[in-house]
């Protein structure tokens, strides 16, 4: 399978988007090269600006951008930009719904050597709790380049979360993103798998080995986390009568959590939650991470044999 | 207009601002009172606007960057015509469009929301460094607080102004000293603010920010400043033109009782 990081698939759809949307200014905060943005700056260098190192007026700027009809993308590391930045996202960007799209890389715990200073692992919580925001989380490159696409044609505030590390390509290019409705990758009727993000690909990978012993996973894409599907995670349940969750993510306030409030106002069924269990990340090789912190599709069949039996 | 035109007008701002406050029964006379002078001077003479085309796209802007001078904003709103006047009786009050601090969802003529200090600047950055990208002659205007310029945001915001040459853009900055605990000098010493501002790379224009001349004359020298931002230090009583209220920080977020208002009102006759 190919493997492309999300953040290269940023640089390149953004790059063919300043080519024919004079309307975009990318803003970055000293992290282009890294972000990808530096992509988009070699090809319209006037509209790219560098505020430095100053994530705050990253998003002060974008904002006042987004007054006078422009569609700024402000760009910088997912801790930085939700968590250094929050307030201003909060007051300045989607109190007033302005057209903004922050776009952050280097999520979760795959940010690697780095370790758990640099690692995101409560950036989608920080998002889902704003009002008039609108969270995204691509699986692969393709889909993160048709999400960039997409959010162009969407006026208000949107949060997309991205990552550092390569991860396998799951769709074609025929594959169309719509904001707000998930993509069910695989019918099962046994347990729904919902997953976002890097750990789409590993949900379908224990699809794949919970097929060779009989069981048959659902697997659901929720690469909008708000608005969320909530049409597609209750008609999937009530065939399923049991979910797991998978994220890269804090188990509390992410993907599992909006999953549960959805089920529990709609229709309780047993639930399980693979993810970050409420700890910091650390360094490491991104690959190594993903095992200590068992986000892994190991991990994905423990949860899933679990909460079968609690049916 | 006249200069001693627009004086009257900012007296007109004055008695709107402290009737306003006496109906809410909450809300910020101090820190609005000392920037009326100012914001008169930009809508009655400076600002290329009309209160009829509030969305108008050759308009200059005006950020109130520290919010909680709503009553400000919302007096000079009113009396020139962006909503009827007898709105702001609803300051403050469930369901009014006059929230608290400025909502540009709800409210035509504000141009953006702000409250939270610190923030407006940087979105007055925004703005300038877009019209400047875009070849736009549109200016933006940021009325700040001094006690505001204790966030790092402003700083961070004032870097990029200079570092982008935006002499679209000019911060007026109220210099009336106070803060909510106290004196900004006691409360968190903000050193020489003119220093500071030249140092981060803007034209300082220093005034009286309560002579009309004064005002007038730094928003002409700012238009002709080219290549970098403007900062006019404007030093402002906090209360002015009501003497119970003048220079003192107890007025800051405190509103007027009947009794007061009827007093600050023959004051400002």
């Amino acid at each position: 399978m190919d493997q492309i990081a999300t953040r290269d698939a940023y640089g390149k759809a953004l790059k063919e988007l300043g080519m024919i949307n004079d309307d975009i200014i990318v803003l970055d905060a000293d992290l282009s090269k890294s972000t990808k943005t530096a992509d988009f700056q070699k090809v319209k260098p006037n509209h790219f600006i560098n505020v430095g190192i100053a994530e705050q007026n990253l998003m002060g700027i974008a904002a006042g951008i987004a007054t006078t009809g422009k569609i700024p993308f402000a760009s910088t590391f997912a801790m930085f930009a939700t968590g250094r930045a929050f307030e201003i996202i909060r007051n300045s960007i989607a109190y007033p719904k302005l057209n903004v799209k922050i776009v952050a890389t280097h999520s979760g715990v795959t940010v690697g050597e780095d370790g758990g200073s640099h690692a995101a692992i409560e950036d989608i919580s920080l998002m889902r709790s704003v009002p008039n925001m609108t969270v995204i989380v691509p699986a692969d490159g393709v889909e993160t380049e048709k999400v960039i696409k997409k959010i162009v044609e969407y006026n208000g505030p949107v949060y997309v979360r991205l990552g550092r590390s390569k991860v396998p390509v799951i769709y074609d290019d025929s594959y169309e993103f719509e904001i707000g409705k998930f993509s069910i990758l695989r019918e099962g009727t046994d347990v729904s798998i919902i997953a976002c993000g890097i750990m789409v690909s590993k949900a379908l990978e224990a699809a794949e080995k919970l097929a060779q012993n009989g069981i048959m996973a659902e697997v659901i894409n929720a690469s909008t986390i708000k608005p969320l599907d909530a049409k597609t995670v209750i008609q999937s349940v009530k065939k399923t009568k049991c979910v797991v969750t998978v994220e890269e993510h804090n188990i509390y306030g992410g993907l599992g959590s909006a999953v549960s409030e959805v089920l529990c106002c709609n229709y309780p069924a047993p639930l399980e939650m693979v993810g970050v269990m409420d700890v910091f990340g650390e360094s490491g090789s991104p690959d190594e991470l993903l095992e200590k912190f068992k986000l892994t599709s190991t991990e994905i069949i423990n949860k899933v044999n679990i909460v079968i039996k609690r049916k | 207009m006249d200069n001693k035109l627009i004086d009257k007008k900012a007296k007109e701002i004055r008695r709107e601002i402290i009737k306003m406050l006496g109906e809410a029964k909450s809300g910020h006379p101090g820190g609005s009172l000392s920037g009326a002078d100012i914001i008169a001077a930009l809508y009655y003479k400076e600002m290329k606007i009309d209160p009829s085309r509030p969305d108008w796209e050759e308009r200059d802007r005006f950020i109130l960057s520290k919010g909680h001078a709503a009553p400000l904003l919302y007096s000079v709103l009113a009396l020139k015509g962006y909503f009827d006047i007898g709105i702001l009786k609803t300051l403050r009050k469930t369901g009014s469009i006059l929230q608290g601090h400025p909502d540009m969802r709800k409210v035509p003529g504000v141009e953006m929301s702000t409250g939270s200090l610190g923030q407006g600047f940087s979105t007055a950055v925004g703005m300038a460094l877009s019209f400047k990208l875009y070849n736009k002659s549109n200016r933006v205007y940021a009325l700040l607080g001094d006690g505001e310029c204790q966030e790092g945001i402003i700083w961070e915001a004032a870097m990029a102004a200079a570092h982008y040459n935006l002499d679209n853009l000019v911060a007026i900055l109220d210099n009336n000293g106070l803060q909510i605990d106290g004196k900004c000098s006691e409360v968190m010493c903000l050193g020489s603010l003119a220093n500071k501002w030249h140092a981060f790379g803007f034209h300082v224009i220093s005034i009286d920010g309560h002579n009309m001349e004064e005002i007038v004359s730094a928003l002409d020298e700012a238009k002709t400043v080219k290549g970098r931002p403007t900062l006019i230090l404007a030093k402002t009583i906090k209360g002015k033109g009501v003497s119970f209220m003048e220079d003192r920080a107890e007025w800051h977020g405190s509103a007027p009782n009947q009794e007061q208002v009827e007093l600050a009102l023959e004051e400002l006759k």
